[in-house]
């Protein structure tokens, strides 16, 4: 019981707000480990989190593929949740994301960071939905 | 009309049996409410609702009102008696989450492999209810729910009649991030749940040492349960929840240190909840 490590409190709240929402919400920590996502997000990426687990960026960024809406893989610099990881500014976009269900799904994506302080970013929530085309 | 109380389990997270944990119990949350008039509503079905089930009489309809479905809160509802009862009309009320409905929640947990039958296969006859937003109405009871800071969709409870209200918040972290101190009501997890009641039954998990390395567990400490039930109004307050590596000789000195924070002019000081208490109201 005492070795499990304390999150910042701003993440523990982004993580109690994203479960009390239907809208699909996806936390990173400061680093890019996925921390959690909401049920609403389960049906959008595929698979729930208890099965899916915390994951390092690199895992998700590949497990989770992202393409530009031409169809060319999306770099982790060109989306939204990257860019407010790496860039620490907020972002939005539209992709296409290929579930851990192997569903190809249009998503328009909102991704900011979350300063705990002027200097202190301590990880990235993105609240994402279906789209169409003319949506993004 | 008056309520009459009996906790069958104010233990949290997991069952306790042995022999530090006599006096105050094991058993995981259950309360039985019952009316002057032969009413009867249960609270949460953790273990405690075992034993509750085996001496229940009768064959009218039963109302359960559970108030989040972590295990330690439904654990007792598949060795609930009045289950196995074919045509027994059994009520569950509970929180739907964002996405899927109480019933489709509960299912999960009363399902191979966690369970080896599945819950369409039982005899009695169940109903499940996603709560109300609004308040409504079981045997001239008024109930009314709220979502309180805990993880995942939990409720607390307000029950009320003409004469007398409780509030049963049995999960709960409301200083999540916040002071109470500096914050309006409106603004303070579960305080219209438990504002000005007679009776609150609240969550106090923690000494107020161990919070610190536990922010962000969902429960309080002893000083979040008093300050919050000052905050609140509410005439007597009884700790509930007791962590399960809590002795009762370490309930006793919770409930010491509740009484400090308490202070002597303000009414009764705050009990904990023990298997077997009874409570009368008003």
């Amino acid at each position: 019981m005492e070795g499990r490590a304390q999150k910042h409190l701003a993440l523990i709240i982004a993580r109690e707000l994203a479960s009390q929402l239907a809208t699909a919400t996806f936390i990173a920590d400061a680093v890019g480990n996925l921390v959690f996502y909401n049920e609403a997000a389960e049906s959008i990426l595929g698979r729930t989190f208890a099965e899916a687990g915390s994951m390092p960026a690199e895992g998700w960024t590949t497990q989770f593929q992202l393409e530009e809406l031409d169809g060319t893989p999306m770099s982790l610099e060109s989306m939204p949740a990257g860019i407010a990881l790496l860039e620490q500014r907020p972002a939005h976009g539209a992709l296409w994301m290929t579930g851990l269900d192997g569903e190809r799904r249009q998503l328009s994506v909102t991704a900011v960071p979350l300063f705990a302080s002027a200097t202190e970013c301590v990880g990235i929530i993105a609240l994402f939905w279906q789209s169409a085309p003319d949506d993004a | 009309m008056s309520f009459r109380l009996t906790v069958w389990g104010c233990r949290g997270s997991i069952p306790t049996p042995g022999e530090a944990t006599v006096r105050f119990g094991g058993n995981t949350p259950c309360v039985e409410v019952r009316t002057d008039d032969g009413g009867l509503l249960i609270l949460d079905a953790g273990t405690g609702l075992r034993r509750l089930g085996a001496q229940l009489e009768g064959d009218g309809p039963l109302h359960l009102l559970v108030t989040h479905l972590h295990l330690d809160h439904i654990e007792g509802l598949r060795f609930f008696e009045p289950f196995w009862h074919a045509g027994r009309e059994l009520h569950i009320w509970g929180p739907p989450s964002a996405v899927h409905t109480l019933e489709e929640r509960i299912t999960r947990a009363f399902s191979p492999p966690l369970f080896p039958i599945e819950l369409a296969d039982t005899p009695a006859s169940v109903t499940f209810h996603d709560v109300p937003h609004e308040p409504w109405e079981i045997g001239g009871v008024r109930i009314e729910a709220r979502t309180v800071s805990h993880p995942g969709p939990t409720l607390g409870y307000r029950l009320s009649t003409n004469g007398a209200a409780l509030a049963y918040i049995p999960d709960h972290e409301p200083v999540l991030g916040v002071e109470l101190a500096d914050l309006e009501p409106e603004w303070i997890s579960g305080h219209a749940i438990a504002e000005d009641v007679d009776l609150l039954l609240h969550d106090c998990q923690f000494s107020e040492n161990e919070y610190p390395s536990r922010v962000g567990w969902g429960h309080s400490s002893v000083a979040h349960a008093v300050e919050f039930a000052r905050r609140a109004d509410v005439g007597r307050l009884v700790l509930f929840h007791h962590d399960p590596d809590r002795t009762d000789d370490g309930i006793d000195r919770i409930v010491e240190r509740a009484g400090e924070l308490w202070g002597k002019d303000s009414g009764d000081r705050p009990v904990a909840a023990c298997e077997g208490m009874t409570l009368e109201l008003p």
